[in-house]
C-alpha cells in the first residue's frame, strides 16, 4: 500500500492511494496562496496600482520593471493571478481510477486533473458538494475572466532570474507549473465526470475496495471516506467538525478500527477558539458601523458566511444595528443563499426540522425579507442605486487579489473609519494586505475555522483506535511561531507517519489475507480430518479463478476423455489439463519408498 | 402539660398504634417528637407518663404487635428514648420491661422493619436520647446494644452509619464521665467496662486490614477527640497513637482523608497540650507519606494551629509550596534550580522527599487541575490570617500564579518537555484560570516590585483582552484587576493613580470599548460592573478622566441602557449614573436623538415608569438615591419636582424591592430636609441652623405627597415595603413630636378616616387611604397610629400563628378522621 502525496499543503490535500489493485485519489485541492505574490486585479481602473513603480535589481538592471512591481517594500508579479497545480509528474495520474472528493473547498484543481492528465476515471462526491464547488469554481473563473490581463509575465519564473528576486517570491517553489485558472468550459467538463453519491452509501471499485462517505460536519455534504476490503481498512479524515453548526454532525463511529487514518484538514488556527473569533467579529464590527464606519468581510460565497448571517441576525438587534444595510456581493451570491436553503437533508438535526415547519433552515431568508440583508452579482448595476454608507459587505476573493473585495480596498482604505475583518482562515491577512499598504483603515483577524483542533483530534484517535496515522508534517511538530506549544501537534502512538509534498510513503501494513469464495459442489467433496482438537483440515485440488478482484475456487475438470469418443463441447469452459495426481504429504514411510525404489531401480548397486 | 392537649393525646395515640390509620403527613411526627422533647426539659417524664397512661400503651402496644409502620415503629423507638433520658422515668420504664423489649437483643432487631433505614436510625437515636445516666450505662452494656452498634457503624445507609459512630463517641464520653463522679470527681485511671469494650473494638478496628473498618474508628475517634476535652482523652491518644503511626507505615495509606481528619482533630484539642509529641512525629510522617492532596489539607491544618512548632510549620508549608514550585520548576528557562532558587530558603526542604513530582503533577489532567486548584484555593485561605508563615514568599508566589495562567492562556514559553506538557495539560482549563485569578488577587494586599506589578498587569491585560477568555474567567480577571489597581502603590500624598496602573488604563479603554460591543450578555455585564467601581474609585481623577472620555465607553455605556438582556440594562444603568454623577457622561454627538435631549434624568425614568423587567427599574431607584446623596446637579436643580415624580412611579410599581427602594429615597430626602436620626446615646448637638423648619418641611411632604406614599406603603401586602414604611414613619414621628402648635387629632377632616382605614387595616383588610391630605392631619394620623406596634407585629414571622402544640394535635386527628371518612365513603 503506497500513498503518493501530490500536496503540501495541510488543508488542501491530495494524495494518492494504491491499495488492492486500485488507484485512488483523496482530494484534488487547489493551492491558491500563490496569487498572493501577484498584484490585485481592480475591477475599475486603479491609478495607484497601475502607476507603482517597476523593479529593478540591486545593480539598477529594469529588465523585470514591466514584469515586476514594486509597493510598499514589497515585490509582485503584474500579471494574471496563477495557482499552484498539485504535484503532476511524481505518478502517471492517467492512471487514477477514482477521485473521491471530502468537500468543496478541496476539489478546486479537479479541471486540471480531469481535462489535462488523461484521466478516464470517476469522481464520487456528495450533491452539496458538487454544487457548491461549482458556484466556488465558477465565482473564481467569473473574478479572473472579467479583468482580462494582457500581459502574462514569465520570464521573472526563469530559475536563474527567479534566485534574484527578493522573498517571498525567491522562495516561492515550483514556479514553472503555476498556472492560470481553468475556463468554464473546462469546469463543466470536469464536474460531469462526477457521480453523486450520499452519505454511508457502499460504493464497489472493481470489486476489489468498498468506499464509503461520512458525515464530516464541516461544511455542507462534506464527507469522510472509508475505503477498505475484507480485511483491510482505511480510513481519510479531511475538513471534519465537531463544533454545532449548520452541517451535519460528524459520523465518529464508523472511523473506529482503522488499520490506517490519513488525517488532513485540520484547524489552521487551532489557537482561536470560533466561538471567541464569532464574539471578536461581531464587537468590532458594531464597533466600527457605530462610528459611522463602513465593514468589509473579504470571505468565500459559502460556508462559514452562512453561520456569521446568522449570528449577525441575532446580534443586529440587540446591538442597536437595524438599520445598517449588510451587502453580499458575489457572482453566485443569489445561488449560495439559496442552495443553502434546499438541502435540508444535509443540515444539522435543528435546521432539519425547521423544513417541516415549515420554515426556512437559515434565518439569513428573513434578513433578505426584511431588507437587512440584500445580494448582488457585482458592484456594477443596482448595487450602486442601492449603496448605501455606513454598510457591512461581504465579498470576495478573501486573498484579495481578484473579485469585488479589490475595489472596496481601494474605495475605503484610505480612511481609518472603515474595518477589514478577515475570517476566513486560508490566507495570510498581512500578506494579503501587503500590496494596498499604506493603509488607514483598521484591520481585524478573526480566522473563524470550524474544523477539528488537537485537542479534538487527540479524542477522536483515542476513540477511533487506528493501527496506524498518516498526516502532514506541519501536524507533527508545534507550529514555527508557537515552538512551546506540545498540545498544537498531533500526540499518538505508535507515532504519527508524515507526509510532504512530492514524497511517496510506503504505509507500514502489509495485505494478509484474500478472501476466497469455494464452490458449493467443491466443498461438498472436503473430507475434513481432525488434526487436533477443534481444527480440522483437508486437502483441496481445485482451479483458482480470478475476475474482477474476486476469487474462486472451483472443481477440478474432469479427466480428459479418451478422444474419439465423443465429441468435444465448444462450450466446455474449463480448459483440459493434465490428471490431476494425489499429492503427497506427512512423513515419508522410509521402508516402504526405499523398497519402491529398489523395484524400480533407481538404487545404485 | 396543657390540659388541652391532655385531653386530645389518648385519641391521638390510638390513631398511632392503629396501622389501619395512615399518617397524612411525614413532619408531623417530627414536630410532634420536637413537642415532647420541649414538654419533658420542663416537666418529669415520669409524672407526664403516670398523667397520661395513652402514651405508656402506646409503646407497649409498638412491642406487641410488629405490623405498625415502620414511621411510627420509628417514632416511637425515638419517643421511648426521650422519656427514658430521665433517671427516674427510665427506672419507672425498665420496670415493665419495656425499654429492654425496645432496645433489647430480642426487640425490633428481630422483626421483620429492622431492614427499614428508618427503624434503625429511629432505634439509635432513641438510644442517643437515652444515654444520659448510669443506669443507662448499665442497660447499654447489658441489653448487649453496643455490639449492634458496633455492626450498624457499616450501615448501608450513611445516615444510620454516621448516628451509630457518633452513638459511640456520646457513649464512650459518657462512660468516661460516670467512671469519673463515680470517685473524687476526677477520672481514676481504669476504664470502665464499657469504655473498654469500645476501646477494644477501636483498637481492633485500626488493626484491620479492611478499609472501611479503619475509616469508621478513626471517624468515631475524630468526634471524640473534637467533643471531648478531658483529661481521658490524652491517655486514649497515647493509648491508640501508635496504632494510627502504623497506619501510615502501610501502602497505599488507607482511609487517608479520616486520618488527615483525625490528626487534625487531636492537634486541635486543647486537652492534649502535654502529649503532642508523639502527634507532631505522626503528622510530619503524614506529610511526608500522603498523596499530595490529602497532605495539602493537613498542611493547612497544620499552618492554621497557633502552636504548631516551627520545624512542622516548614515542612507543611513546604507541602503547600510543592505544586507551585513544580510549575514553576517545569516551566523555567535555564537548566538548574533556578525555578526553585526563587523559594524562601528552607521552604521547600522538608517537602523533598515529597512524593510530588513533575511526573506526578502531569500524570493525568484531572490530578494536575486538582491538585492546582486545591493548591492556590488554600494558599489564598492562608494569606490573610496573622499566623501563616513568615517570611511570606510574595514574590515566588506571585511569579508562580502568573506563570499558571501563562499556561492556561498558552502564552507562557517553556522550553522543557515538562512545560510543554503543563502547557498541553492547563491550556484553556477555565477552572484553574479562574483559581489562579482568585489568588492573584489575593496576593494583590502585599507589597510587591515594580517589575512583577508590570507582569501582573500584563498577564491580566492578555485575559481582558484575549476573545478565548469566558465570560466567567473575563468577570474574575475584572475582579483581580480592580484589587491590583485599588492596592496599587501610590504617591505618598497624592490619590492618584501610579504610573503603571494608568499607562494598563489607558490600554485597557479600547479593549473595555470592545467588550461593551460583545455578544455575549454576561461579557458586557461585566464591563459594566467594573466600569462603575473604576469611574467609583477614580472618576475625580484627571488622567484617569481624560483616558475615559478619549475613548467611546461613555457613549457605548449609555446605549447599553437600551440592551435586549435586563441585567446588562441594570449594570448600564448603575454604571451610567455612576459616569454622571462624576460629570464623565458622554456628550451628546447627536442632538436630534430623542433620548440625547431629554437627558440621562429623563432616560432613567423612562426605564423606571416602563422597563418590563424588575432589576433595571431596581437599579435606577438606587442611583436617584444616591444622586440624591450626592446633591447631582440634575437633582439639585429642582429637587422637589424629582422626589415627586419618582415617588409617583415608585408607587405604581409592582416589584416590592423597587418600592423598597424608594422609600428609601424618601428616607434620605426627609434626612436631608430634617437631619439625622436622634441616637439616644449621643450628646445632643445644637440643631443645624440650615435645617428648614418642620413646618415648611411638613408641607413640602404633604406636596410631594410623601405621606401618602409612606402610609400606602404601610398597607403594604408585601412585608419589607411596610417594615421599611413604618421605620420611615417612626423617624419622621421622632422628628415632628417636637413640633407643637398643631391641633390634636380627630379635629382634622381626613384623619379620622385614615385612622379608619389602619384599624381595618390592623383587622386585616386592605384598604386606601384618602387622599390630599394636611400636614395637620397627616401629624395627627402620625401620632395618633400605634406604629411601634406594628413594627413589633411585623418583626415577626408569618407563622407565628399556627405553631401551637395544640394545632398540632387537633391537625393530625383531623387528618386521621378524615382518611376515616373518606374509607367509609368507599363502602
Amino acid at each position: 500500500m503506497k500513498l503518493y502525496c501530490l500536496s503540501g499543503h495541510p488543508t488542501l490535500p491530495c494524495n494518492v492511494l494504491k491499495f488492492k489493485s486500485t488507484t485512488i485519489m483523496l482530494d484534488c485541492g487547489l493551492d491558491v496562496t500563490s496569487t498572493l505574490n501577484f498584484l490585485p486585479l481592480p475591477l475599475v481602473q486603479s491609478p495607484r496600482l497601475s502607476n507603482l513603480p517597476g523593479w529593478s535589481l540591486k545593480d539598477g538592471n529594469a529588465f523585470l520593471d514591466k514584469e515586476l512591481k514594486e509597493c510598499s517594500g514589497h515585490v509582485f508579479v503584474d500579471s494574471v493571478p496563477e495557482f499552484c497545480l498539485p504535484e503532476t509528474e511524481l505518478i502517471d495520474l492517467s492512471t487514477v481510477d477514482v477521485i473521491l472528493i471530502s468537500n468543496y473547498h478541496c476539489m478546486m484543481a479537479l479541471p486540471y486533473i480531469t481535462e489535462h492528465t488523461g484521466f478516464t476515471g470517476t469522481v464520487y462526491a456528495t450533491e452539496p458538494t458538487v454544487q457548491i464547488g461549482r458556484l466556488l469554481m465558477e465565482e473564481l473563473v467569473n473574478f479572473i475572466e472579467r479583468v482580462p490581463k494582457a500581459q502574462s509575465a514569465s520570464l521573472w519564473k526563469n530559475k536563474g532570474i527567479q534566485r534574484l528576486l527578493p522573498s517571498p517570491l525567491k522562495d516561492a517553489v515550483g514556479v514553472s507549473t503555476w498556472r492560470g485558472c481553468y475556463t468554464m468550459q473546462e469546469v463543466n467538463s470536469a464536474l460531469s465526470k462526477i457521480q453523486l453519491v450520499g452519505y454511508s452509501q457502499k460504493i464497489e471499485l472493481f470489486g476489489a475496495v468498498q468506499v464509503t462517505p461520512l458525515s464530516s460536519g464541516y461544511a455542507l455534504g462534506s464527507s469522510n471516506w472509508i475505503i477498505q476490503s475484507h480485511y483491510e481498512k482505511v480510513s481519510y479524515v479531511s475538513g471534519s467538525s465537531l463544533l454545532t453548526t449548520h452541517p451535519q454532525p460528524m459520523d465518529q463511529a464508523s472511523l473506529k478500527n482503522s488499520d490506517v487514518l490519513i488525517l488532513t484538514g485540520l484547524t489552521q488556527i487551532p489557537t482561536a477558539n470560533p466561538d471567541g473569533m464569532v464574539g471578536e467579529f461581531c464587537s468590532n464590527l458594531a464597533l466600527t458601523v457605530r462610528n459611522g464606519g463602513n465593514v468589509l468581510v473579504p470571505c468565500y460565497p459559502s460556508g462559514v458566511i452562512y453561520d456569521l448571517l446568522e449570528c449577525l441576525y441575532q446580534y443586529i438587534d440587540s446591538a442597536g444595528l437595524s438599520s445598517v444595510p449588510f451587502y453580499f456581493i458575489s457572482p453566485v451570491a443569489n445561488s449560495s443563499l439559496e442552495f443553502s436553503q434546499i438541502f435540508a437533508e444535509w443540515l444539522c438535526h435543528n435546521k432539519q426540522s425547521k423544513v417541516y415547519l415549515p420554515e426556512p433552515p437559515f434565518p439569513h431568508a428573513e434578513l433578505i425579507q426584511t431588507n437587512k440583508l440584500k445580494h448582488y452579482p457585482s458592484i456594477h448595476g443596482d448595487f450602486s442605486n442601492d449603496f448605501r454608507q455606513p454598510c457591512v459587505v461581504f465579498t470576495g476573493h478573501p486573498s484579495l487579489r481578484f473579485g469585488d473585495v479589490v475595489h472596496f480596498m481601494e474605495l475605503w482604505g484610505k480612511s481609518s473609519l472603515n474595518t477589514v475583518i478577515f475570517t476566513e482562515p486560508d490566507f495570510s491577512y498581512l500578506e494579503a494586505l501587503a500590496p494596498y499598504q499604506p493603509l488607514a483603515m483598521k484591520c481585524i483577524y478573526c480566522p473563524i475555522d470550524t474544523r477539528l483542533n488537537f485537542i479534538q483530534v487527540s479524542k477522536l484517535l483515542k476513540e477511533a483506535q487506528p493501527l496506524h496515522v498518516v498526516c502532514p508534517e506541519q501536524y507533527t511538530q508545534p507550529p514555527p511561531t508557537q515552538s512551546h506549544r506540545m498540545d498544537l501537534m498531533i500526540d499518538c502512538q505508535p507515532p504519527a507517519m508524515s507526509y510532504r509534498r512530492a514524497e511517496v510513503l510506503a504505509l507500514p501494513f502489509k495485505r494478509r489475507y484474500e478472501k476466497i469464495e469455494i464452490m458449493p459442489e467443491l466443498a461438498d467433496s472436503l473430507v475434513p480430518m481432525e488434526i487436533k482438537p477443534g481444527i480440522s483440515l483437508a486437502t483441496v485440488s481445485a482451479v483458482l479463478h480470478t475476475k474482477d478482484n474476486k476469487h474462486v475456487l472451483q472443481p477440478p475438470p474432469r479427466p480428459a476423455q479418451p478422444p474419439g469418443k465423443k465429441r468435444k463441447r465448444v462450450s466446455e469452459d474449463i480448459p483440459d489439463c493434465k490428471v490431476l495426481k494425489p499429492l503427497l504429504s506427512g512423513s515419508i514411510p522410509v521402508e516402504q519408498f526405499v523398497q519402491t525404489l529398489e523395484k524400480d531401480n533407481c538404487v545404485p548397486g | 402539660m396543657d390540659p388541652e392537649c391532655s385531653r386530645l393525646l389518648p385519641a391521638l395515640c390510638a390513631a398511632l398504634a392503629d396501622p389501619r390509620q395512615p399518617l397524612a403527613d411525614d413532619t408531623c411526627l417530627e414536630k410532634l417528637l420536637d413537642w415532647f422533647k420541649t414538654v419533658t426539659e420542663a416537666e418529669s417524664s415520669l409524672l407526664l407518663l403516670q398523667e397520661n397512661p395513652a402514651l405508656v400503651e402506646l409503646l407497649s402496644h409498638v412491642l406487641k404487635s410488629q405490623d405498625m409502620s415502620s414511621r411510627v415503629l420509628s417514632f416511637s423507638l425515638r419517643l421511648a428514648g426521650t422519656f427514658a433520658a430521665q433517671e427516674d422515668c427510665f427506672l419507672y420504664l425498665q420496670q415493665g420491661e419495656l425499654l429492654l423489649g425496645l432496645f433489647g437483643e430480642g426487640g425490633p432487631q428481630c422483626w421483620a422493619a429492622w431492614s427499614v433505614p428508618t427503624v434503625r436510625s429511629g432505634w439509635i437515636q432513641g438510644l442517643r436520647s437515652l444515654a444520659q445516666h448510669p443506669c443507662a450505662l448499665h442497660f447499654l452494656a447489658d441489653s448487649g446494644a453496643v455490639d449492634t452498634i458496633f455492626s450498624l457503624q457499616g450501615d448501608p445507609s450513611l445516615f444510620v452509619a454516621s448516628a451509630a459512630s457518633q452513638l459511640l463517641v456520646h457513649t464512650l464520653a459518657l462512660s468516661m464521665q460516670a467512671g469519673a463522679t463515680g470517685c473524687s470527681g476526677l477520672w481514676d485511671g481504669v476504664w470502665p467496662a464499657c469504655a473498654q469494650k469500645i476501646m477494644g473494638h477501636l483498637e481492633e478496628s485500626l488493626q484491620s486490614t479492611a478499609a472501611p473498618q479503619v475509616t469508621q474508628a478513626l471517624n468515631v475517634l475524630t468526634s471524640t477527640f473534637g467533643r471531648c476535652h478531658s483529661p481521658w482523652t490524652e491517655t486514649l491518644w497515647g493509648q491508640l497513637c501508635p496504632l494510627v503511626a502504623r497506619l501510615l507505615e502501610r501502602t497505599p495509606i488507607p482511609a487517608a482523608h479520616s486520618l488527615v481528619d483525625l490528626l487534625l482533630s487531636v492537634a486541635r484539642s486543647p486537652a492534649l497540650s502535654s502529649s503532642h509529641g508523639r502527634l507532631w512525629e505522626a503528622v510530619a510522617q503524614a506529610l511526608r507519606c500522603l498523596s499530595p492532596m490529602q497532605a495539602g489539607s493537613l498542611a493547612l491544618g497544620m499552618l492554621k494551629l497557633p502552636h504548631c512548632p516551627q520545624a512542622l510549620r516548614v515542612q507543611a508549608f513546604g507541602v503547600l509550596l510543592q505544586p507551585l514550585a513544580c510549575v514553576v520548576k517545569a516551566t523555567a528557562q535555564a537548566p538548574g534550580p533556578p525555578g526553585c532558587s526563587m523559594w524562601p530558603p528552607g521552604w521547600l526542604d522538608g517537602a523533598e522527599g515529597s512524593s510530588l513530582t513533575v511526573d506526578t503533577l502531569l500524570s493525568s489532567k484531572s490530578a494536575c487541575v486538582g491538585i492546582l486548584c486545591q493548591t492556590l484555593a488554600q494558599l489564598e485561605e492562608l494569606q490573610p490570617l496573622p499566623q501563616r508563615p513568615a517570611p511570606w514568599p510574595q514574590e515566588p508566589l506571585l511569579g508562580a500564579a502568573v506563570t499558571i495562567l501563562r499556561l492556561c492562556h498558552g502564552s507562557a514559553t517553556s522550553s522543557s518537555s515538562g512545560g510543554g506538557r503543563l502547557c498541553a495539560t492547563l491550556a484553556g482549563c477555565v477552572r484553574v484560570q479562574r483559581a489562579a485569578l482568585d489568588f492573584l488577587g489575593t496576593l494583590s494586599q502585599e507589597t510587591r516590585s515594580q517589575e512583577l506589578e508590570k507582569e501582573v498587569f500584563a498577564v491580566l491585560s492578555e485575559y481582558l483582552g484575549s476573545p478565548d477568555s469566558s465570560p466567567t474567567v473575563l468577570k474574575k480577571a475584572f475582579q483581580t484587576t480592580l484589587r491590583w489597581l485599588l492596592s496599587s502603590p501610590r504617591t505618598p500624598g497624592c490619590p492618584d493613580l501610579g504610573p503603571q496602573p494608568l499607562l494598563f488604563l489607558r490600554e485597557l479603554f479600547p479593549v473595555l470599548q470592545k467588550r461593551l460591543c460583545s455578544p455575549s450578555w454576561e461579557v458586557r455585564d461585566s464591563v459594566l460592573e467594573f466600569l462603575t467601581q473604576l469611574s467609583r474609585h477614580w472618576g475625580g481623577q484627571a488622567d484617569f478622566r481624560r483616558a475615559l472620555l478619549a475613548s467611546e465607553v461613555p457613549t457605548l455605556t449609555q446605549q447599553l441602557l437600551q440592551d435586549p438582556e435586563s441585567y446588562v440594562r441594570a449594570s448600564a444603568v448603575a454604571a451610567a449614573g455612576q459616569l454622571s454623577s462624576r460629570g464623565l457622561q458622554a456628550a451628546p454627538d447627536s442632538p436630534e436623538h430623542p433620548q440625547a435631549q431629554q437627558g440621562l434624568l429623563g432616560e432613567l425614568l423612562c426605564i423606571l415608569s416602563t422597563d418590563s423587567e424588575g432589576f433595571p427599574r431596581r437599579a435606577v431607584v438606587q442611583v436617584f438615591t444616591e444622586w440624591l446623596r450626592d446633591g447631582h446637579a440634575d437633582v439639585a436643580r429642582d429637587t422637589e419636582w424629582f422626589i415627586a415624580t419618582v415617588l409617583q412611579v415608585v408607587s405604581q410599581d409592582l416589584d416590592w424591592e423597587v418600592r423598597v427602594q424608594g422609600l428609601e429615597l424618601a428616607q434620605v430626602f426627609l434626612v436631608q430636609r430634617l437631619g439625622q436620626p436622634r441616637c439616644p446615646y449621643m450628646v445632643a448637638l445644637p440643631e443645624a441652623a440650615s435645617a428648614t423648619p418642620i413646618p415648611e418641611v411638613l408641607q413640602s411632604l404633604c406636596r410631594l405627597r410623601l405621606f401618602d406614599f409612606a402610609f400606602r406603603a404601610l398597607l403594604d401586602c408585601d412585608r419589607p415595603v411596610a417594615q421599611k414604611a413604618c421605620e420611615l414613619l417612626l423617624f419622621l414621628k421622632d422628628k415632628t413630636a417636637m413640633c407643637g402648635g398643631l391641633q390634636e387629632a380627630g379635629d382634622i377632616p381626613g384623619s379620622a378616616s385614615g385612622q379608619v382605614t389602619l384599624q381595618r387595616w390592623r383587622a386585616g383588610e386592605q384598604g386606601q387611604l384618602p387622599g390630599d391630605l394636611q400636614p395637620e392631619a397627616m401629624l395627627a394620623l402620625l401620632r395618633s397610629t400605634d406604629l411601634e406596634g406594628l413594627q413589633a407585629r411585623l418583626a415577626q414571622s408569618s407563622d407565628h400563628m399556627e405553631k401551637s402544640p395544640q394545632s398540632l394535635l387537633q391537625d393530625m386527628l383531623a387528618t386521621v378522621g378524615v382518611l376515616g371518612e373518606n374509607e367509609a365513603d368507599c363502602y
